[in-house]
């Protein structure tokens, strides 16, 4: 009797637990239901000429071609090379620049002016300086990626720094850690929630300067080049195409670098803010 | 052990609203081994006092130092267990942040983990040695504190209310094992506490200190042979005298 109570209630359970994970995922899949279907009725209804405005099945035809074709992965591993490239050198600089700002008053005194005022101006208006500086193509573009993306990731990680409590700074020296092995072992992880938070910022600079620059530094391949691209012969199947990549390679980048990232250090430490 | 000599020490904190006393011309002498209690209202400088032993805050006028030699800042003679729950570590586990000292004194794998897990399970926290501080209570934090501080051997323990968030009978629980800590290691302490019974449970020696300005106004020995016996009469008239000392009215305290 009681065994028999006791697996009615675990079937319950497993049975809610199904569910829920359905209501769930109707919750996220829900939105991109109701926007397609506004899609295809404005596409149909022929408001505007269908070149301009194709119908959802033609977008994804010519996603599926241009992915067989090897187009498509040919411009994304491009975007991808150089996005990774030049967020990876605004992650490396920027976390270092910023934990030097937070642990160096003279580093603070003279980078915080210069990080303050460099960082509000939009990262296109330095797109043609760079470009002439280091000519067209790869190099430019991955230069000046790193260099917007890096200004988020600075503050951040500056703040992070100033952040770390003072009592774990105190117990780590009480305990006889010296300089080098507070900032290992206390600092760097306390400031840590800080700084991926930077990096997420960063990376979503990166995204749109990136996409931008490709057109501009005149690099045969690229999402963005695409895009641009696509618009002088009115392939607009072709423009959306290359958005709903960008927009898958965003989501694969988050749920399988940062989520992951998180999930493994501050998510198990506690120390999301909630 | 190590005898500490407090002398003359004040500070005042700087703040926006102008100057506040913290202490003012404190002097003590404890001697090695000795355990010395520090009670007084809330307010009176006690933490802040702690501090400067433990070498955090510099004081205004005044020196301290341990073992004949002046305090210049913090040191691992001194362990420190704070008055705040979120001193330990989030991200390292019970284990982890009980090692740390260990591990900055070099001590190696094996020795460490023994330790630091034989420190766990004196304030039985053995089954959570695994587990983020997050997973723990205040009080258990607590506890993973004090076994933190201890388990690097530091020749001087200076605890700021540790116990104050724990239930009554953890709390009689962890009394007893310092106690017992104590006798075995002869470190010596400095303990901050509101709790008089505390006070007179644990303490060679009761500095009653008073606000405003924040200083010590007197000092009282306990001489109750240990381990102590909280239900006799001797103890509760020990306590009776401290509360008078601190100024409550005491009718009706010694039932
Ligand atoms: N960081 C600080 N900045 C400014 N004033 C402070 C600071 N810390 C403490 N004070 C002030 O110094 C005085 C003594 O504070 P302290 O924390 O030492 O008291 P306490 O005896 O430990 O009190 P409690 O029993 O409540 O913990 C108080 O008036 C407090 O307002
Ligand atoms: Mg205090």
């Amino acid at each position: 009797m009681q065994d028999a109570v006791t697996i009615s209630v675990a079937e319950a359970a497993g049975e809610s637990r199904g569910a829920e994970r359905w209501r769930l995922i109707w919750r996220n899949v829900f939105p991109f239901v109701v926007v397609g279907g506004l899609w295809e009725i404005v596409a149909w209804a022929g408001i505007f000429p269908q070149r301009l405005f194709p119908p959802l099945e033609q977008v994804a035809a010519s996603f599926y071609q241009l992915t067989v074709s090897g187009i498509l992965p040919h411009h994304a591993i491009e975007t991808i090379f150089r996005l990774l490239s030049g967020f990876a050198l605004a992650a490396v600089f920027g976390t270092i620049i910023g934990v030097l700002m937070g642990r160096s008053r003279r580093a603070e005194d003279i980078l915080l002016p210069l990080v303050s005022i460099g960082a509000p101006i939009p990262g296109l208006a330095y797109a043609p300086l760079f470009l002439l500086w280091f000519g067209l193509g790869n190099f430019s573009s991955i230069l000046l990626v790193g260099f917007v993306s890096a200004f988020p990731i600075i503050f951040n990680s500056w703040t992070g720094v100033k952040a770390v409590k003072e009592i774990w700074v105190r117990s780590a020296q009480s305990m006889g850690a010296d300089d080098k092995r507070l900032f290992r072992y206390v600092i760097l992880p306390g400031a840590l929630p800080y700084i991926l938070t930077g990096l997420r910022l960063g990376l979503a600079q990166a995204w749109r300067i990136l996409v931008a620059v490709e057109m501009l530094a005149a690099v045969p391949w690229g999402l963005g080049w695409l895009i641009f691209g696509a618009r002088k012969f009115l392939n607009t199947d072709a423009m959306l195409a290359g958005i709903v990549v960008i927009a898958i390679i965003g989501i694969l980048l988050e749920k399988y670098v940062f989520q992951k990232i998180e999930n493994y250090t501050v998510v198990r430490w506690g120390m999301t803010a909630k | 052990m190590q005898p500490i000599a407090i002398r003359d020490v004040s500070l005042n904190y700087d703040t926006p609203g102008g100057k506040v006393q913290g202490v003012t011309n404190v002097s003590i002498d404890i001697d090695a081994s000795e355990f010395v209690c520090i009670v007084g209202p809330s307010g009176c400088g006690k933490s802040t006092l702690l501090n400067i032993i433990a070498g955090f805050l510099t004081p205004a006028t005044g020196q301290i130092s341990i073992g004949g030699k002046p305090v210049t800042g913090h040191g691992m003679d001194r362990g420190v267990v704070f008055q705040d729950f979120a001193q330990l570590f989030p991200w390292r586990t019970a284990l982890g942040n009980v090692s740390f000292g260990l591990e900055m004194k070099g001590v190696a794998n094996p020795e460490r983990d023994r330790i630091a897990r034989e420190q766990l399970r004196l304030v039985k926290l053995e089954k959570f040695t695994n587990s983020f501080p997050h997973h723990l209570s205040g009080g258990m934090q607590q506890r993973v504190a004090i076994a933190r501080a201890l388990a690097y051997n530091p020749s001087v323990l200076l605890m700021d209310e540790p116990f104050a968030a724990l239930d009554a009978m953890t709390r009689d629980d962890m009394q007893r094992l310092l106690a017992d800590v104590w006798k075995e290691t002869r470190k010596t302490v400095i303990y901050v506490t509101h709790n008089v019974a505390e006070a007179v449970y644990l303490a060679d020696r009761v500095v009653v200190m008073s606000a405003h300005p924040g200083t010590v106004k007197t000092v009282m020995k306990i001489d109750l042979p240990r381990p102590r016996d909280p239900l006799s009469v001797e103890f509760l008239d020990c306590q009776k005298q401290l509360m008078a000392h601190l100024g409550h009215n005491t009718n009706g305290v010694a039932h």
